[in-house]
């Protein structure tokens, strides 16, 4: 096992008021890897990933993400390095044709450090990328309004916002939730091909049965604490992560 | 009610519209002329209103239109485009006068030296004294960029620096009026095409990416205070150039450059023309500036119609003119059973 360290998050912690949302947090995240993040609601999934990615600030705890330690880095600037994430409330932005909403991440220092990036013209990569995920090219649909676009199309967008950055970490906030059987059917596909393509994947899920499908590790948290950890299958065979999570009479 | 015929109006996008979003706007004169109307009207009848205008006294405000249609397109485009609600146009008109008289009465530099340099410093020190409020989300922009022009008024009074009360007096004049006529529009009319260019380019979709949406901005490894700084730069440039293009209109330079006026007249001009589509603030003040100067017997009065029009607009004519006039432009109405 001579894996490539990609994230280390150490004794991470963090509270609102008198909750603590995350403590003592401790990971290992691998190049290559795709780690799933379950837990019940409010059990600091999200706010983990807000940890990680900057967007709030940490109480406690040191994040070393490609051997530089990021603790206290601003969000822009982590996004910058390549680690970036999904919302799970998506936010597109709502007044600009949706093939243009990838014109900021197209358009950031990132994409712009690179010649393609820097010449290259953005609609037409902004196209390509919609393709990718799965809006039909020729369809009228990425030049509607990202405001009138349906939650399925919406998901995707986020995702495609992600990609445009050429992202080598990506955090997926519940990209599943919310869509339909046959969407979350043709979303599996896409995140395989993601980690063809080297991309590193954290998703934060509720739905197990395609999370397990894809994911090749699992932690399970419970009130902000890790409460497992370790390859799918067998995680979901301790009791604790049953009683926490799942119920007693859940069979797998 | 049941028998009742319901109604509804429907709009349909006018067919030379539709093709002149594309490369078929050159296909025939038609589409050409559809597109090229609307703004020569705008090009040719900004141009020649120096010509037009009967006497000096109406060939100066001209000149004062021009500084406050400035402001006005700088507000648009804060508040419409990146979400910076500013009422700084007593700010950067007062900075940018101020920068360029001390240029000018201190340094002895002349006026082609005096306006750039006025404009570039009185946009550079605006940007920096606001720079703490651009991290926050809120009124409070506005509120910071309306104090300052009171407290640098009440600081040069107080410590009577930089002439005090009185103001500098003696500063090189523009003198041609042909020639101050001209700079003016020119610069406006550089202005607006410039942002509406701006606004629609890769960085202008950050720009408005900011207002739509920051925290998407930030995910996408976008400094948010960096291009609001650098939106902020913009709109002072502008501003700035105002100011120093008034204290050399005048050859003086005083507080009443940061009065209140300057900072609330873009709004009701914005509210007016149409909000967000930068000319509609253009042609806001070329409707409200020589309502306001006919009115000028009325003093005070004319914040009382001020009001009344910005209520009117805001309450019941949200749109504004432009953007009715637009949709007259490119739909064609008529009334369909429901």
């Amino acid at each position: 096992m001579n894996k490539d360290l990609l994230l280390r998050v150490e004794n991470l912690n963090r509270s609102f008021g008198g909750v603590k949302a995350v403590r003592s947090m401790n990971f290992d995240l691998f190049r290559g890897d795709i780690l799933g993040i379950i837990g019940p609601n409010g059990s600091g999934k999200t706010t983990l990933l807000n940890l990680i990615t900057g967007f709030i600030a940490k109480d406690s705890g040191k994040v070393t993400y490609a051997s530089r330690e990021i603790t206290h880095w601003p969000a822009h600037k982590i996004a910058d390095a390549g680690l970036v994430r999904t919302f799970q409330v998506v936010r597109p932005y709502s007044s600009f044709a949706t093939y243009k909403n990838l014109i900021p991440p197209l358009f950031s220092p990132r994409n712009r450090r690179t010649a393609r990036g820097r010449l290259g013209d953005r609609d037409a990569v902004a196209i390509d990328i919609l393709e990718e995920v799965g809006f039909e090219r020729e369809s009228a649909v990425i030049h509607k309004l990202a405001g009138t676009l349906p939650l399925g199309y919406l998901k995707r967008l986020e995702l495609a916002r992600c990609l445009a950055m050429t992202p080598e970490l990506l955090c997926c906030d519940e990209v599943f939730s919310g869509l339909s059987m046959a969407e979350i059917a043709s979303m599996v596909p896409l995140l395989e091909r993601l980690r063809r393509n080297g991309i590193t994947l954290i998703m934060v899920e509720h739905r197990l049965r395609e999370l397990f499908k894809i994911a090749n590790r699992l932690i399970v948290l419970n009130f902000g604490e890790k409460i497992a950890d370790g390859i799918p299958q067998e995680v979901m065979k301790k009791d604790e992560v049953r009683k926490a999570y799942l119920g007693e009479e859940f069979a797998l | 009610m049941g028998n009742e015929i319901l109604k509804r109006r429907e709009r349909l996008d006018r067919g030379v519209k539709v093709r002149t979003d594309t490369i078929y706007a050159v296909s025939s004169w038609q589409e050409m002329f559809f597109l090229l109307v609307p703004r020569l009207v705008l090009v040719v009848g900004l141009l020649s209103a120096p010509l037009i205008a009967p006497n000096l006294y109406w060939q100066k405000v001209i000149c004062i239109l021009g500084v406050f249609a400035l402001l006005s397109l700088g507000f648009d485009f804060l508040s419409h485009f990146v979400g910076l609600v500013s009422l700084g146009g007593g700010l950067f008109i007062g900075v940018g006068g101020y920068m360029s008289g001390i240029c000018n009465y201190y340094f002895g530099l002349p006026i082609a030296l005096s306006i750039p340099m006025g404009t570039l410093l009185g946009a550079i020190l605006c940007t920096l004294i606001l720079l703490p409020t651009l991290p926050l989300r809120g009124v409070y922009f506005a509120i910071v960029t309306f104090a300052y022009p009171l407290m640098i008024e009440r600081a040069i009074c107080a410590a009577d620096v930089l002439g005090g009360t009185d103001g500098i007096t003696g500063l090189t004049m523009l003198g041609n009026i042909w020639f101050s006529q001209y700079m003016i529009l020119g610069v406006v009319l550089f202005s607006t095409f410039g942002l509406r260019k701006l606004v629609n380019e890769d960085i202008g979709m950050v720009f408005r990416g900011v207002k739509d949406n920051d925290q998407a901005i930030r995910a996408s490894g976008i400094n948010i205070t960096l291009y609001k700084a650098l939106a902020v730069f913009i709109s002072a440039l502008m501003g700035c150039f105002g100011g120093a293009y008034l204290t050399h209109l005048y050859g003086w330079v005083g507080v009443s450059l940061l009065a209140t006026d300057f900072s609330i007249f873009p709004l009701v001009a914005t509210a007016v023309g149409g909000p967000s589509t930068l000319v509609g603030s253009l042609i806001g003040c070329i409707i409200l500036v020589p309502i306001s100067e006919t009115l000028r017997a009325f003093g005070a009065l004319r914040i009382v119609m001020y009001s009344l029009i910005l209520i009117f607009f805001i309450a019941y004519w949200r749109e504004g003119l432009l953007n009715w006039l637009i949709r007259k432009y490119e739909q064609s109405e008529h009334w369909t059973r429901v």
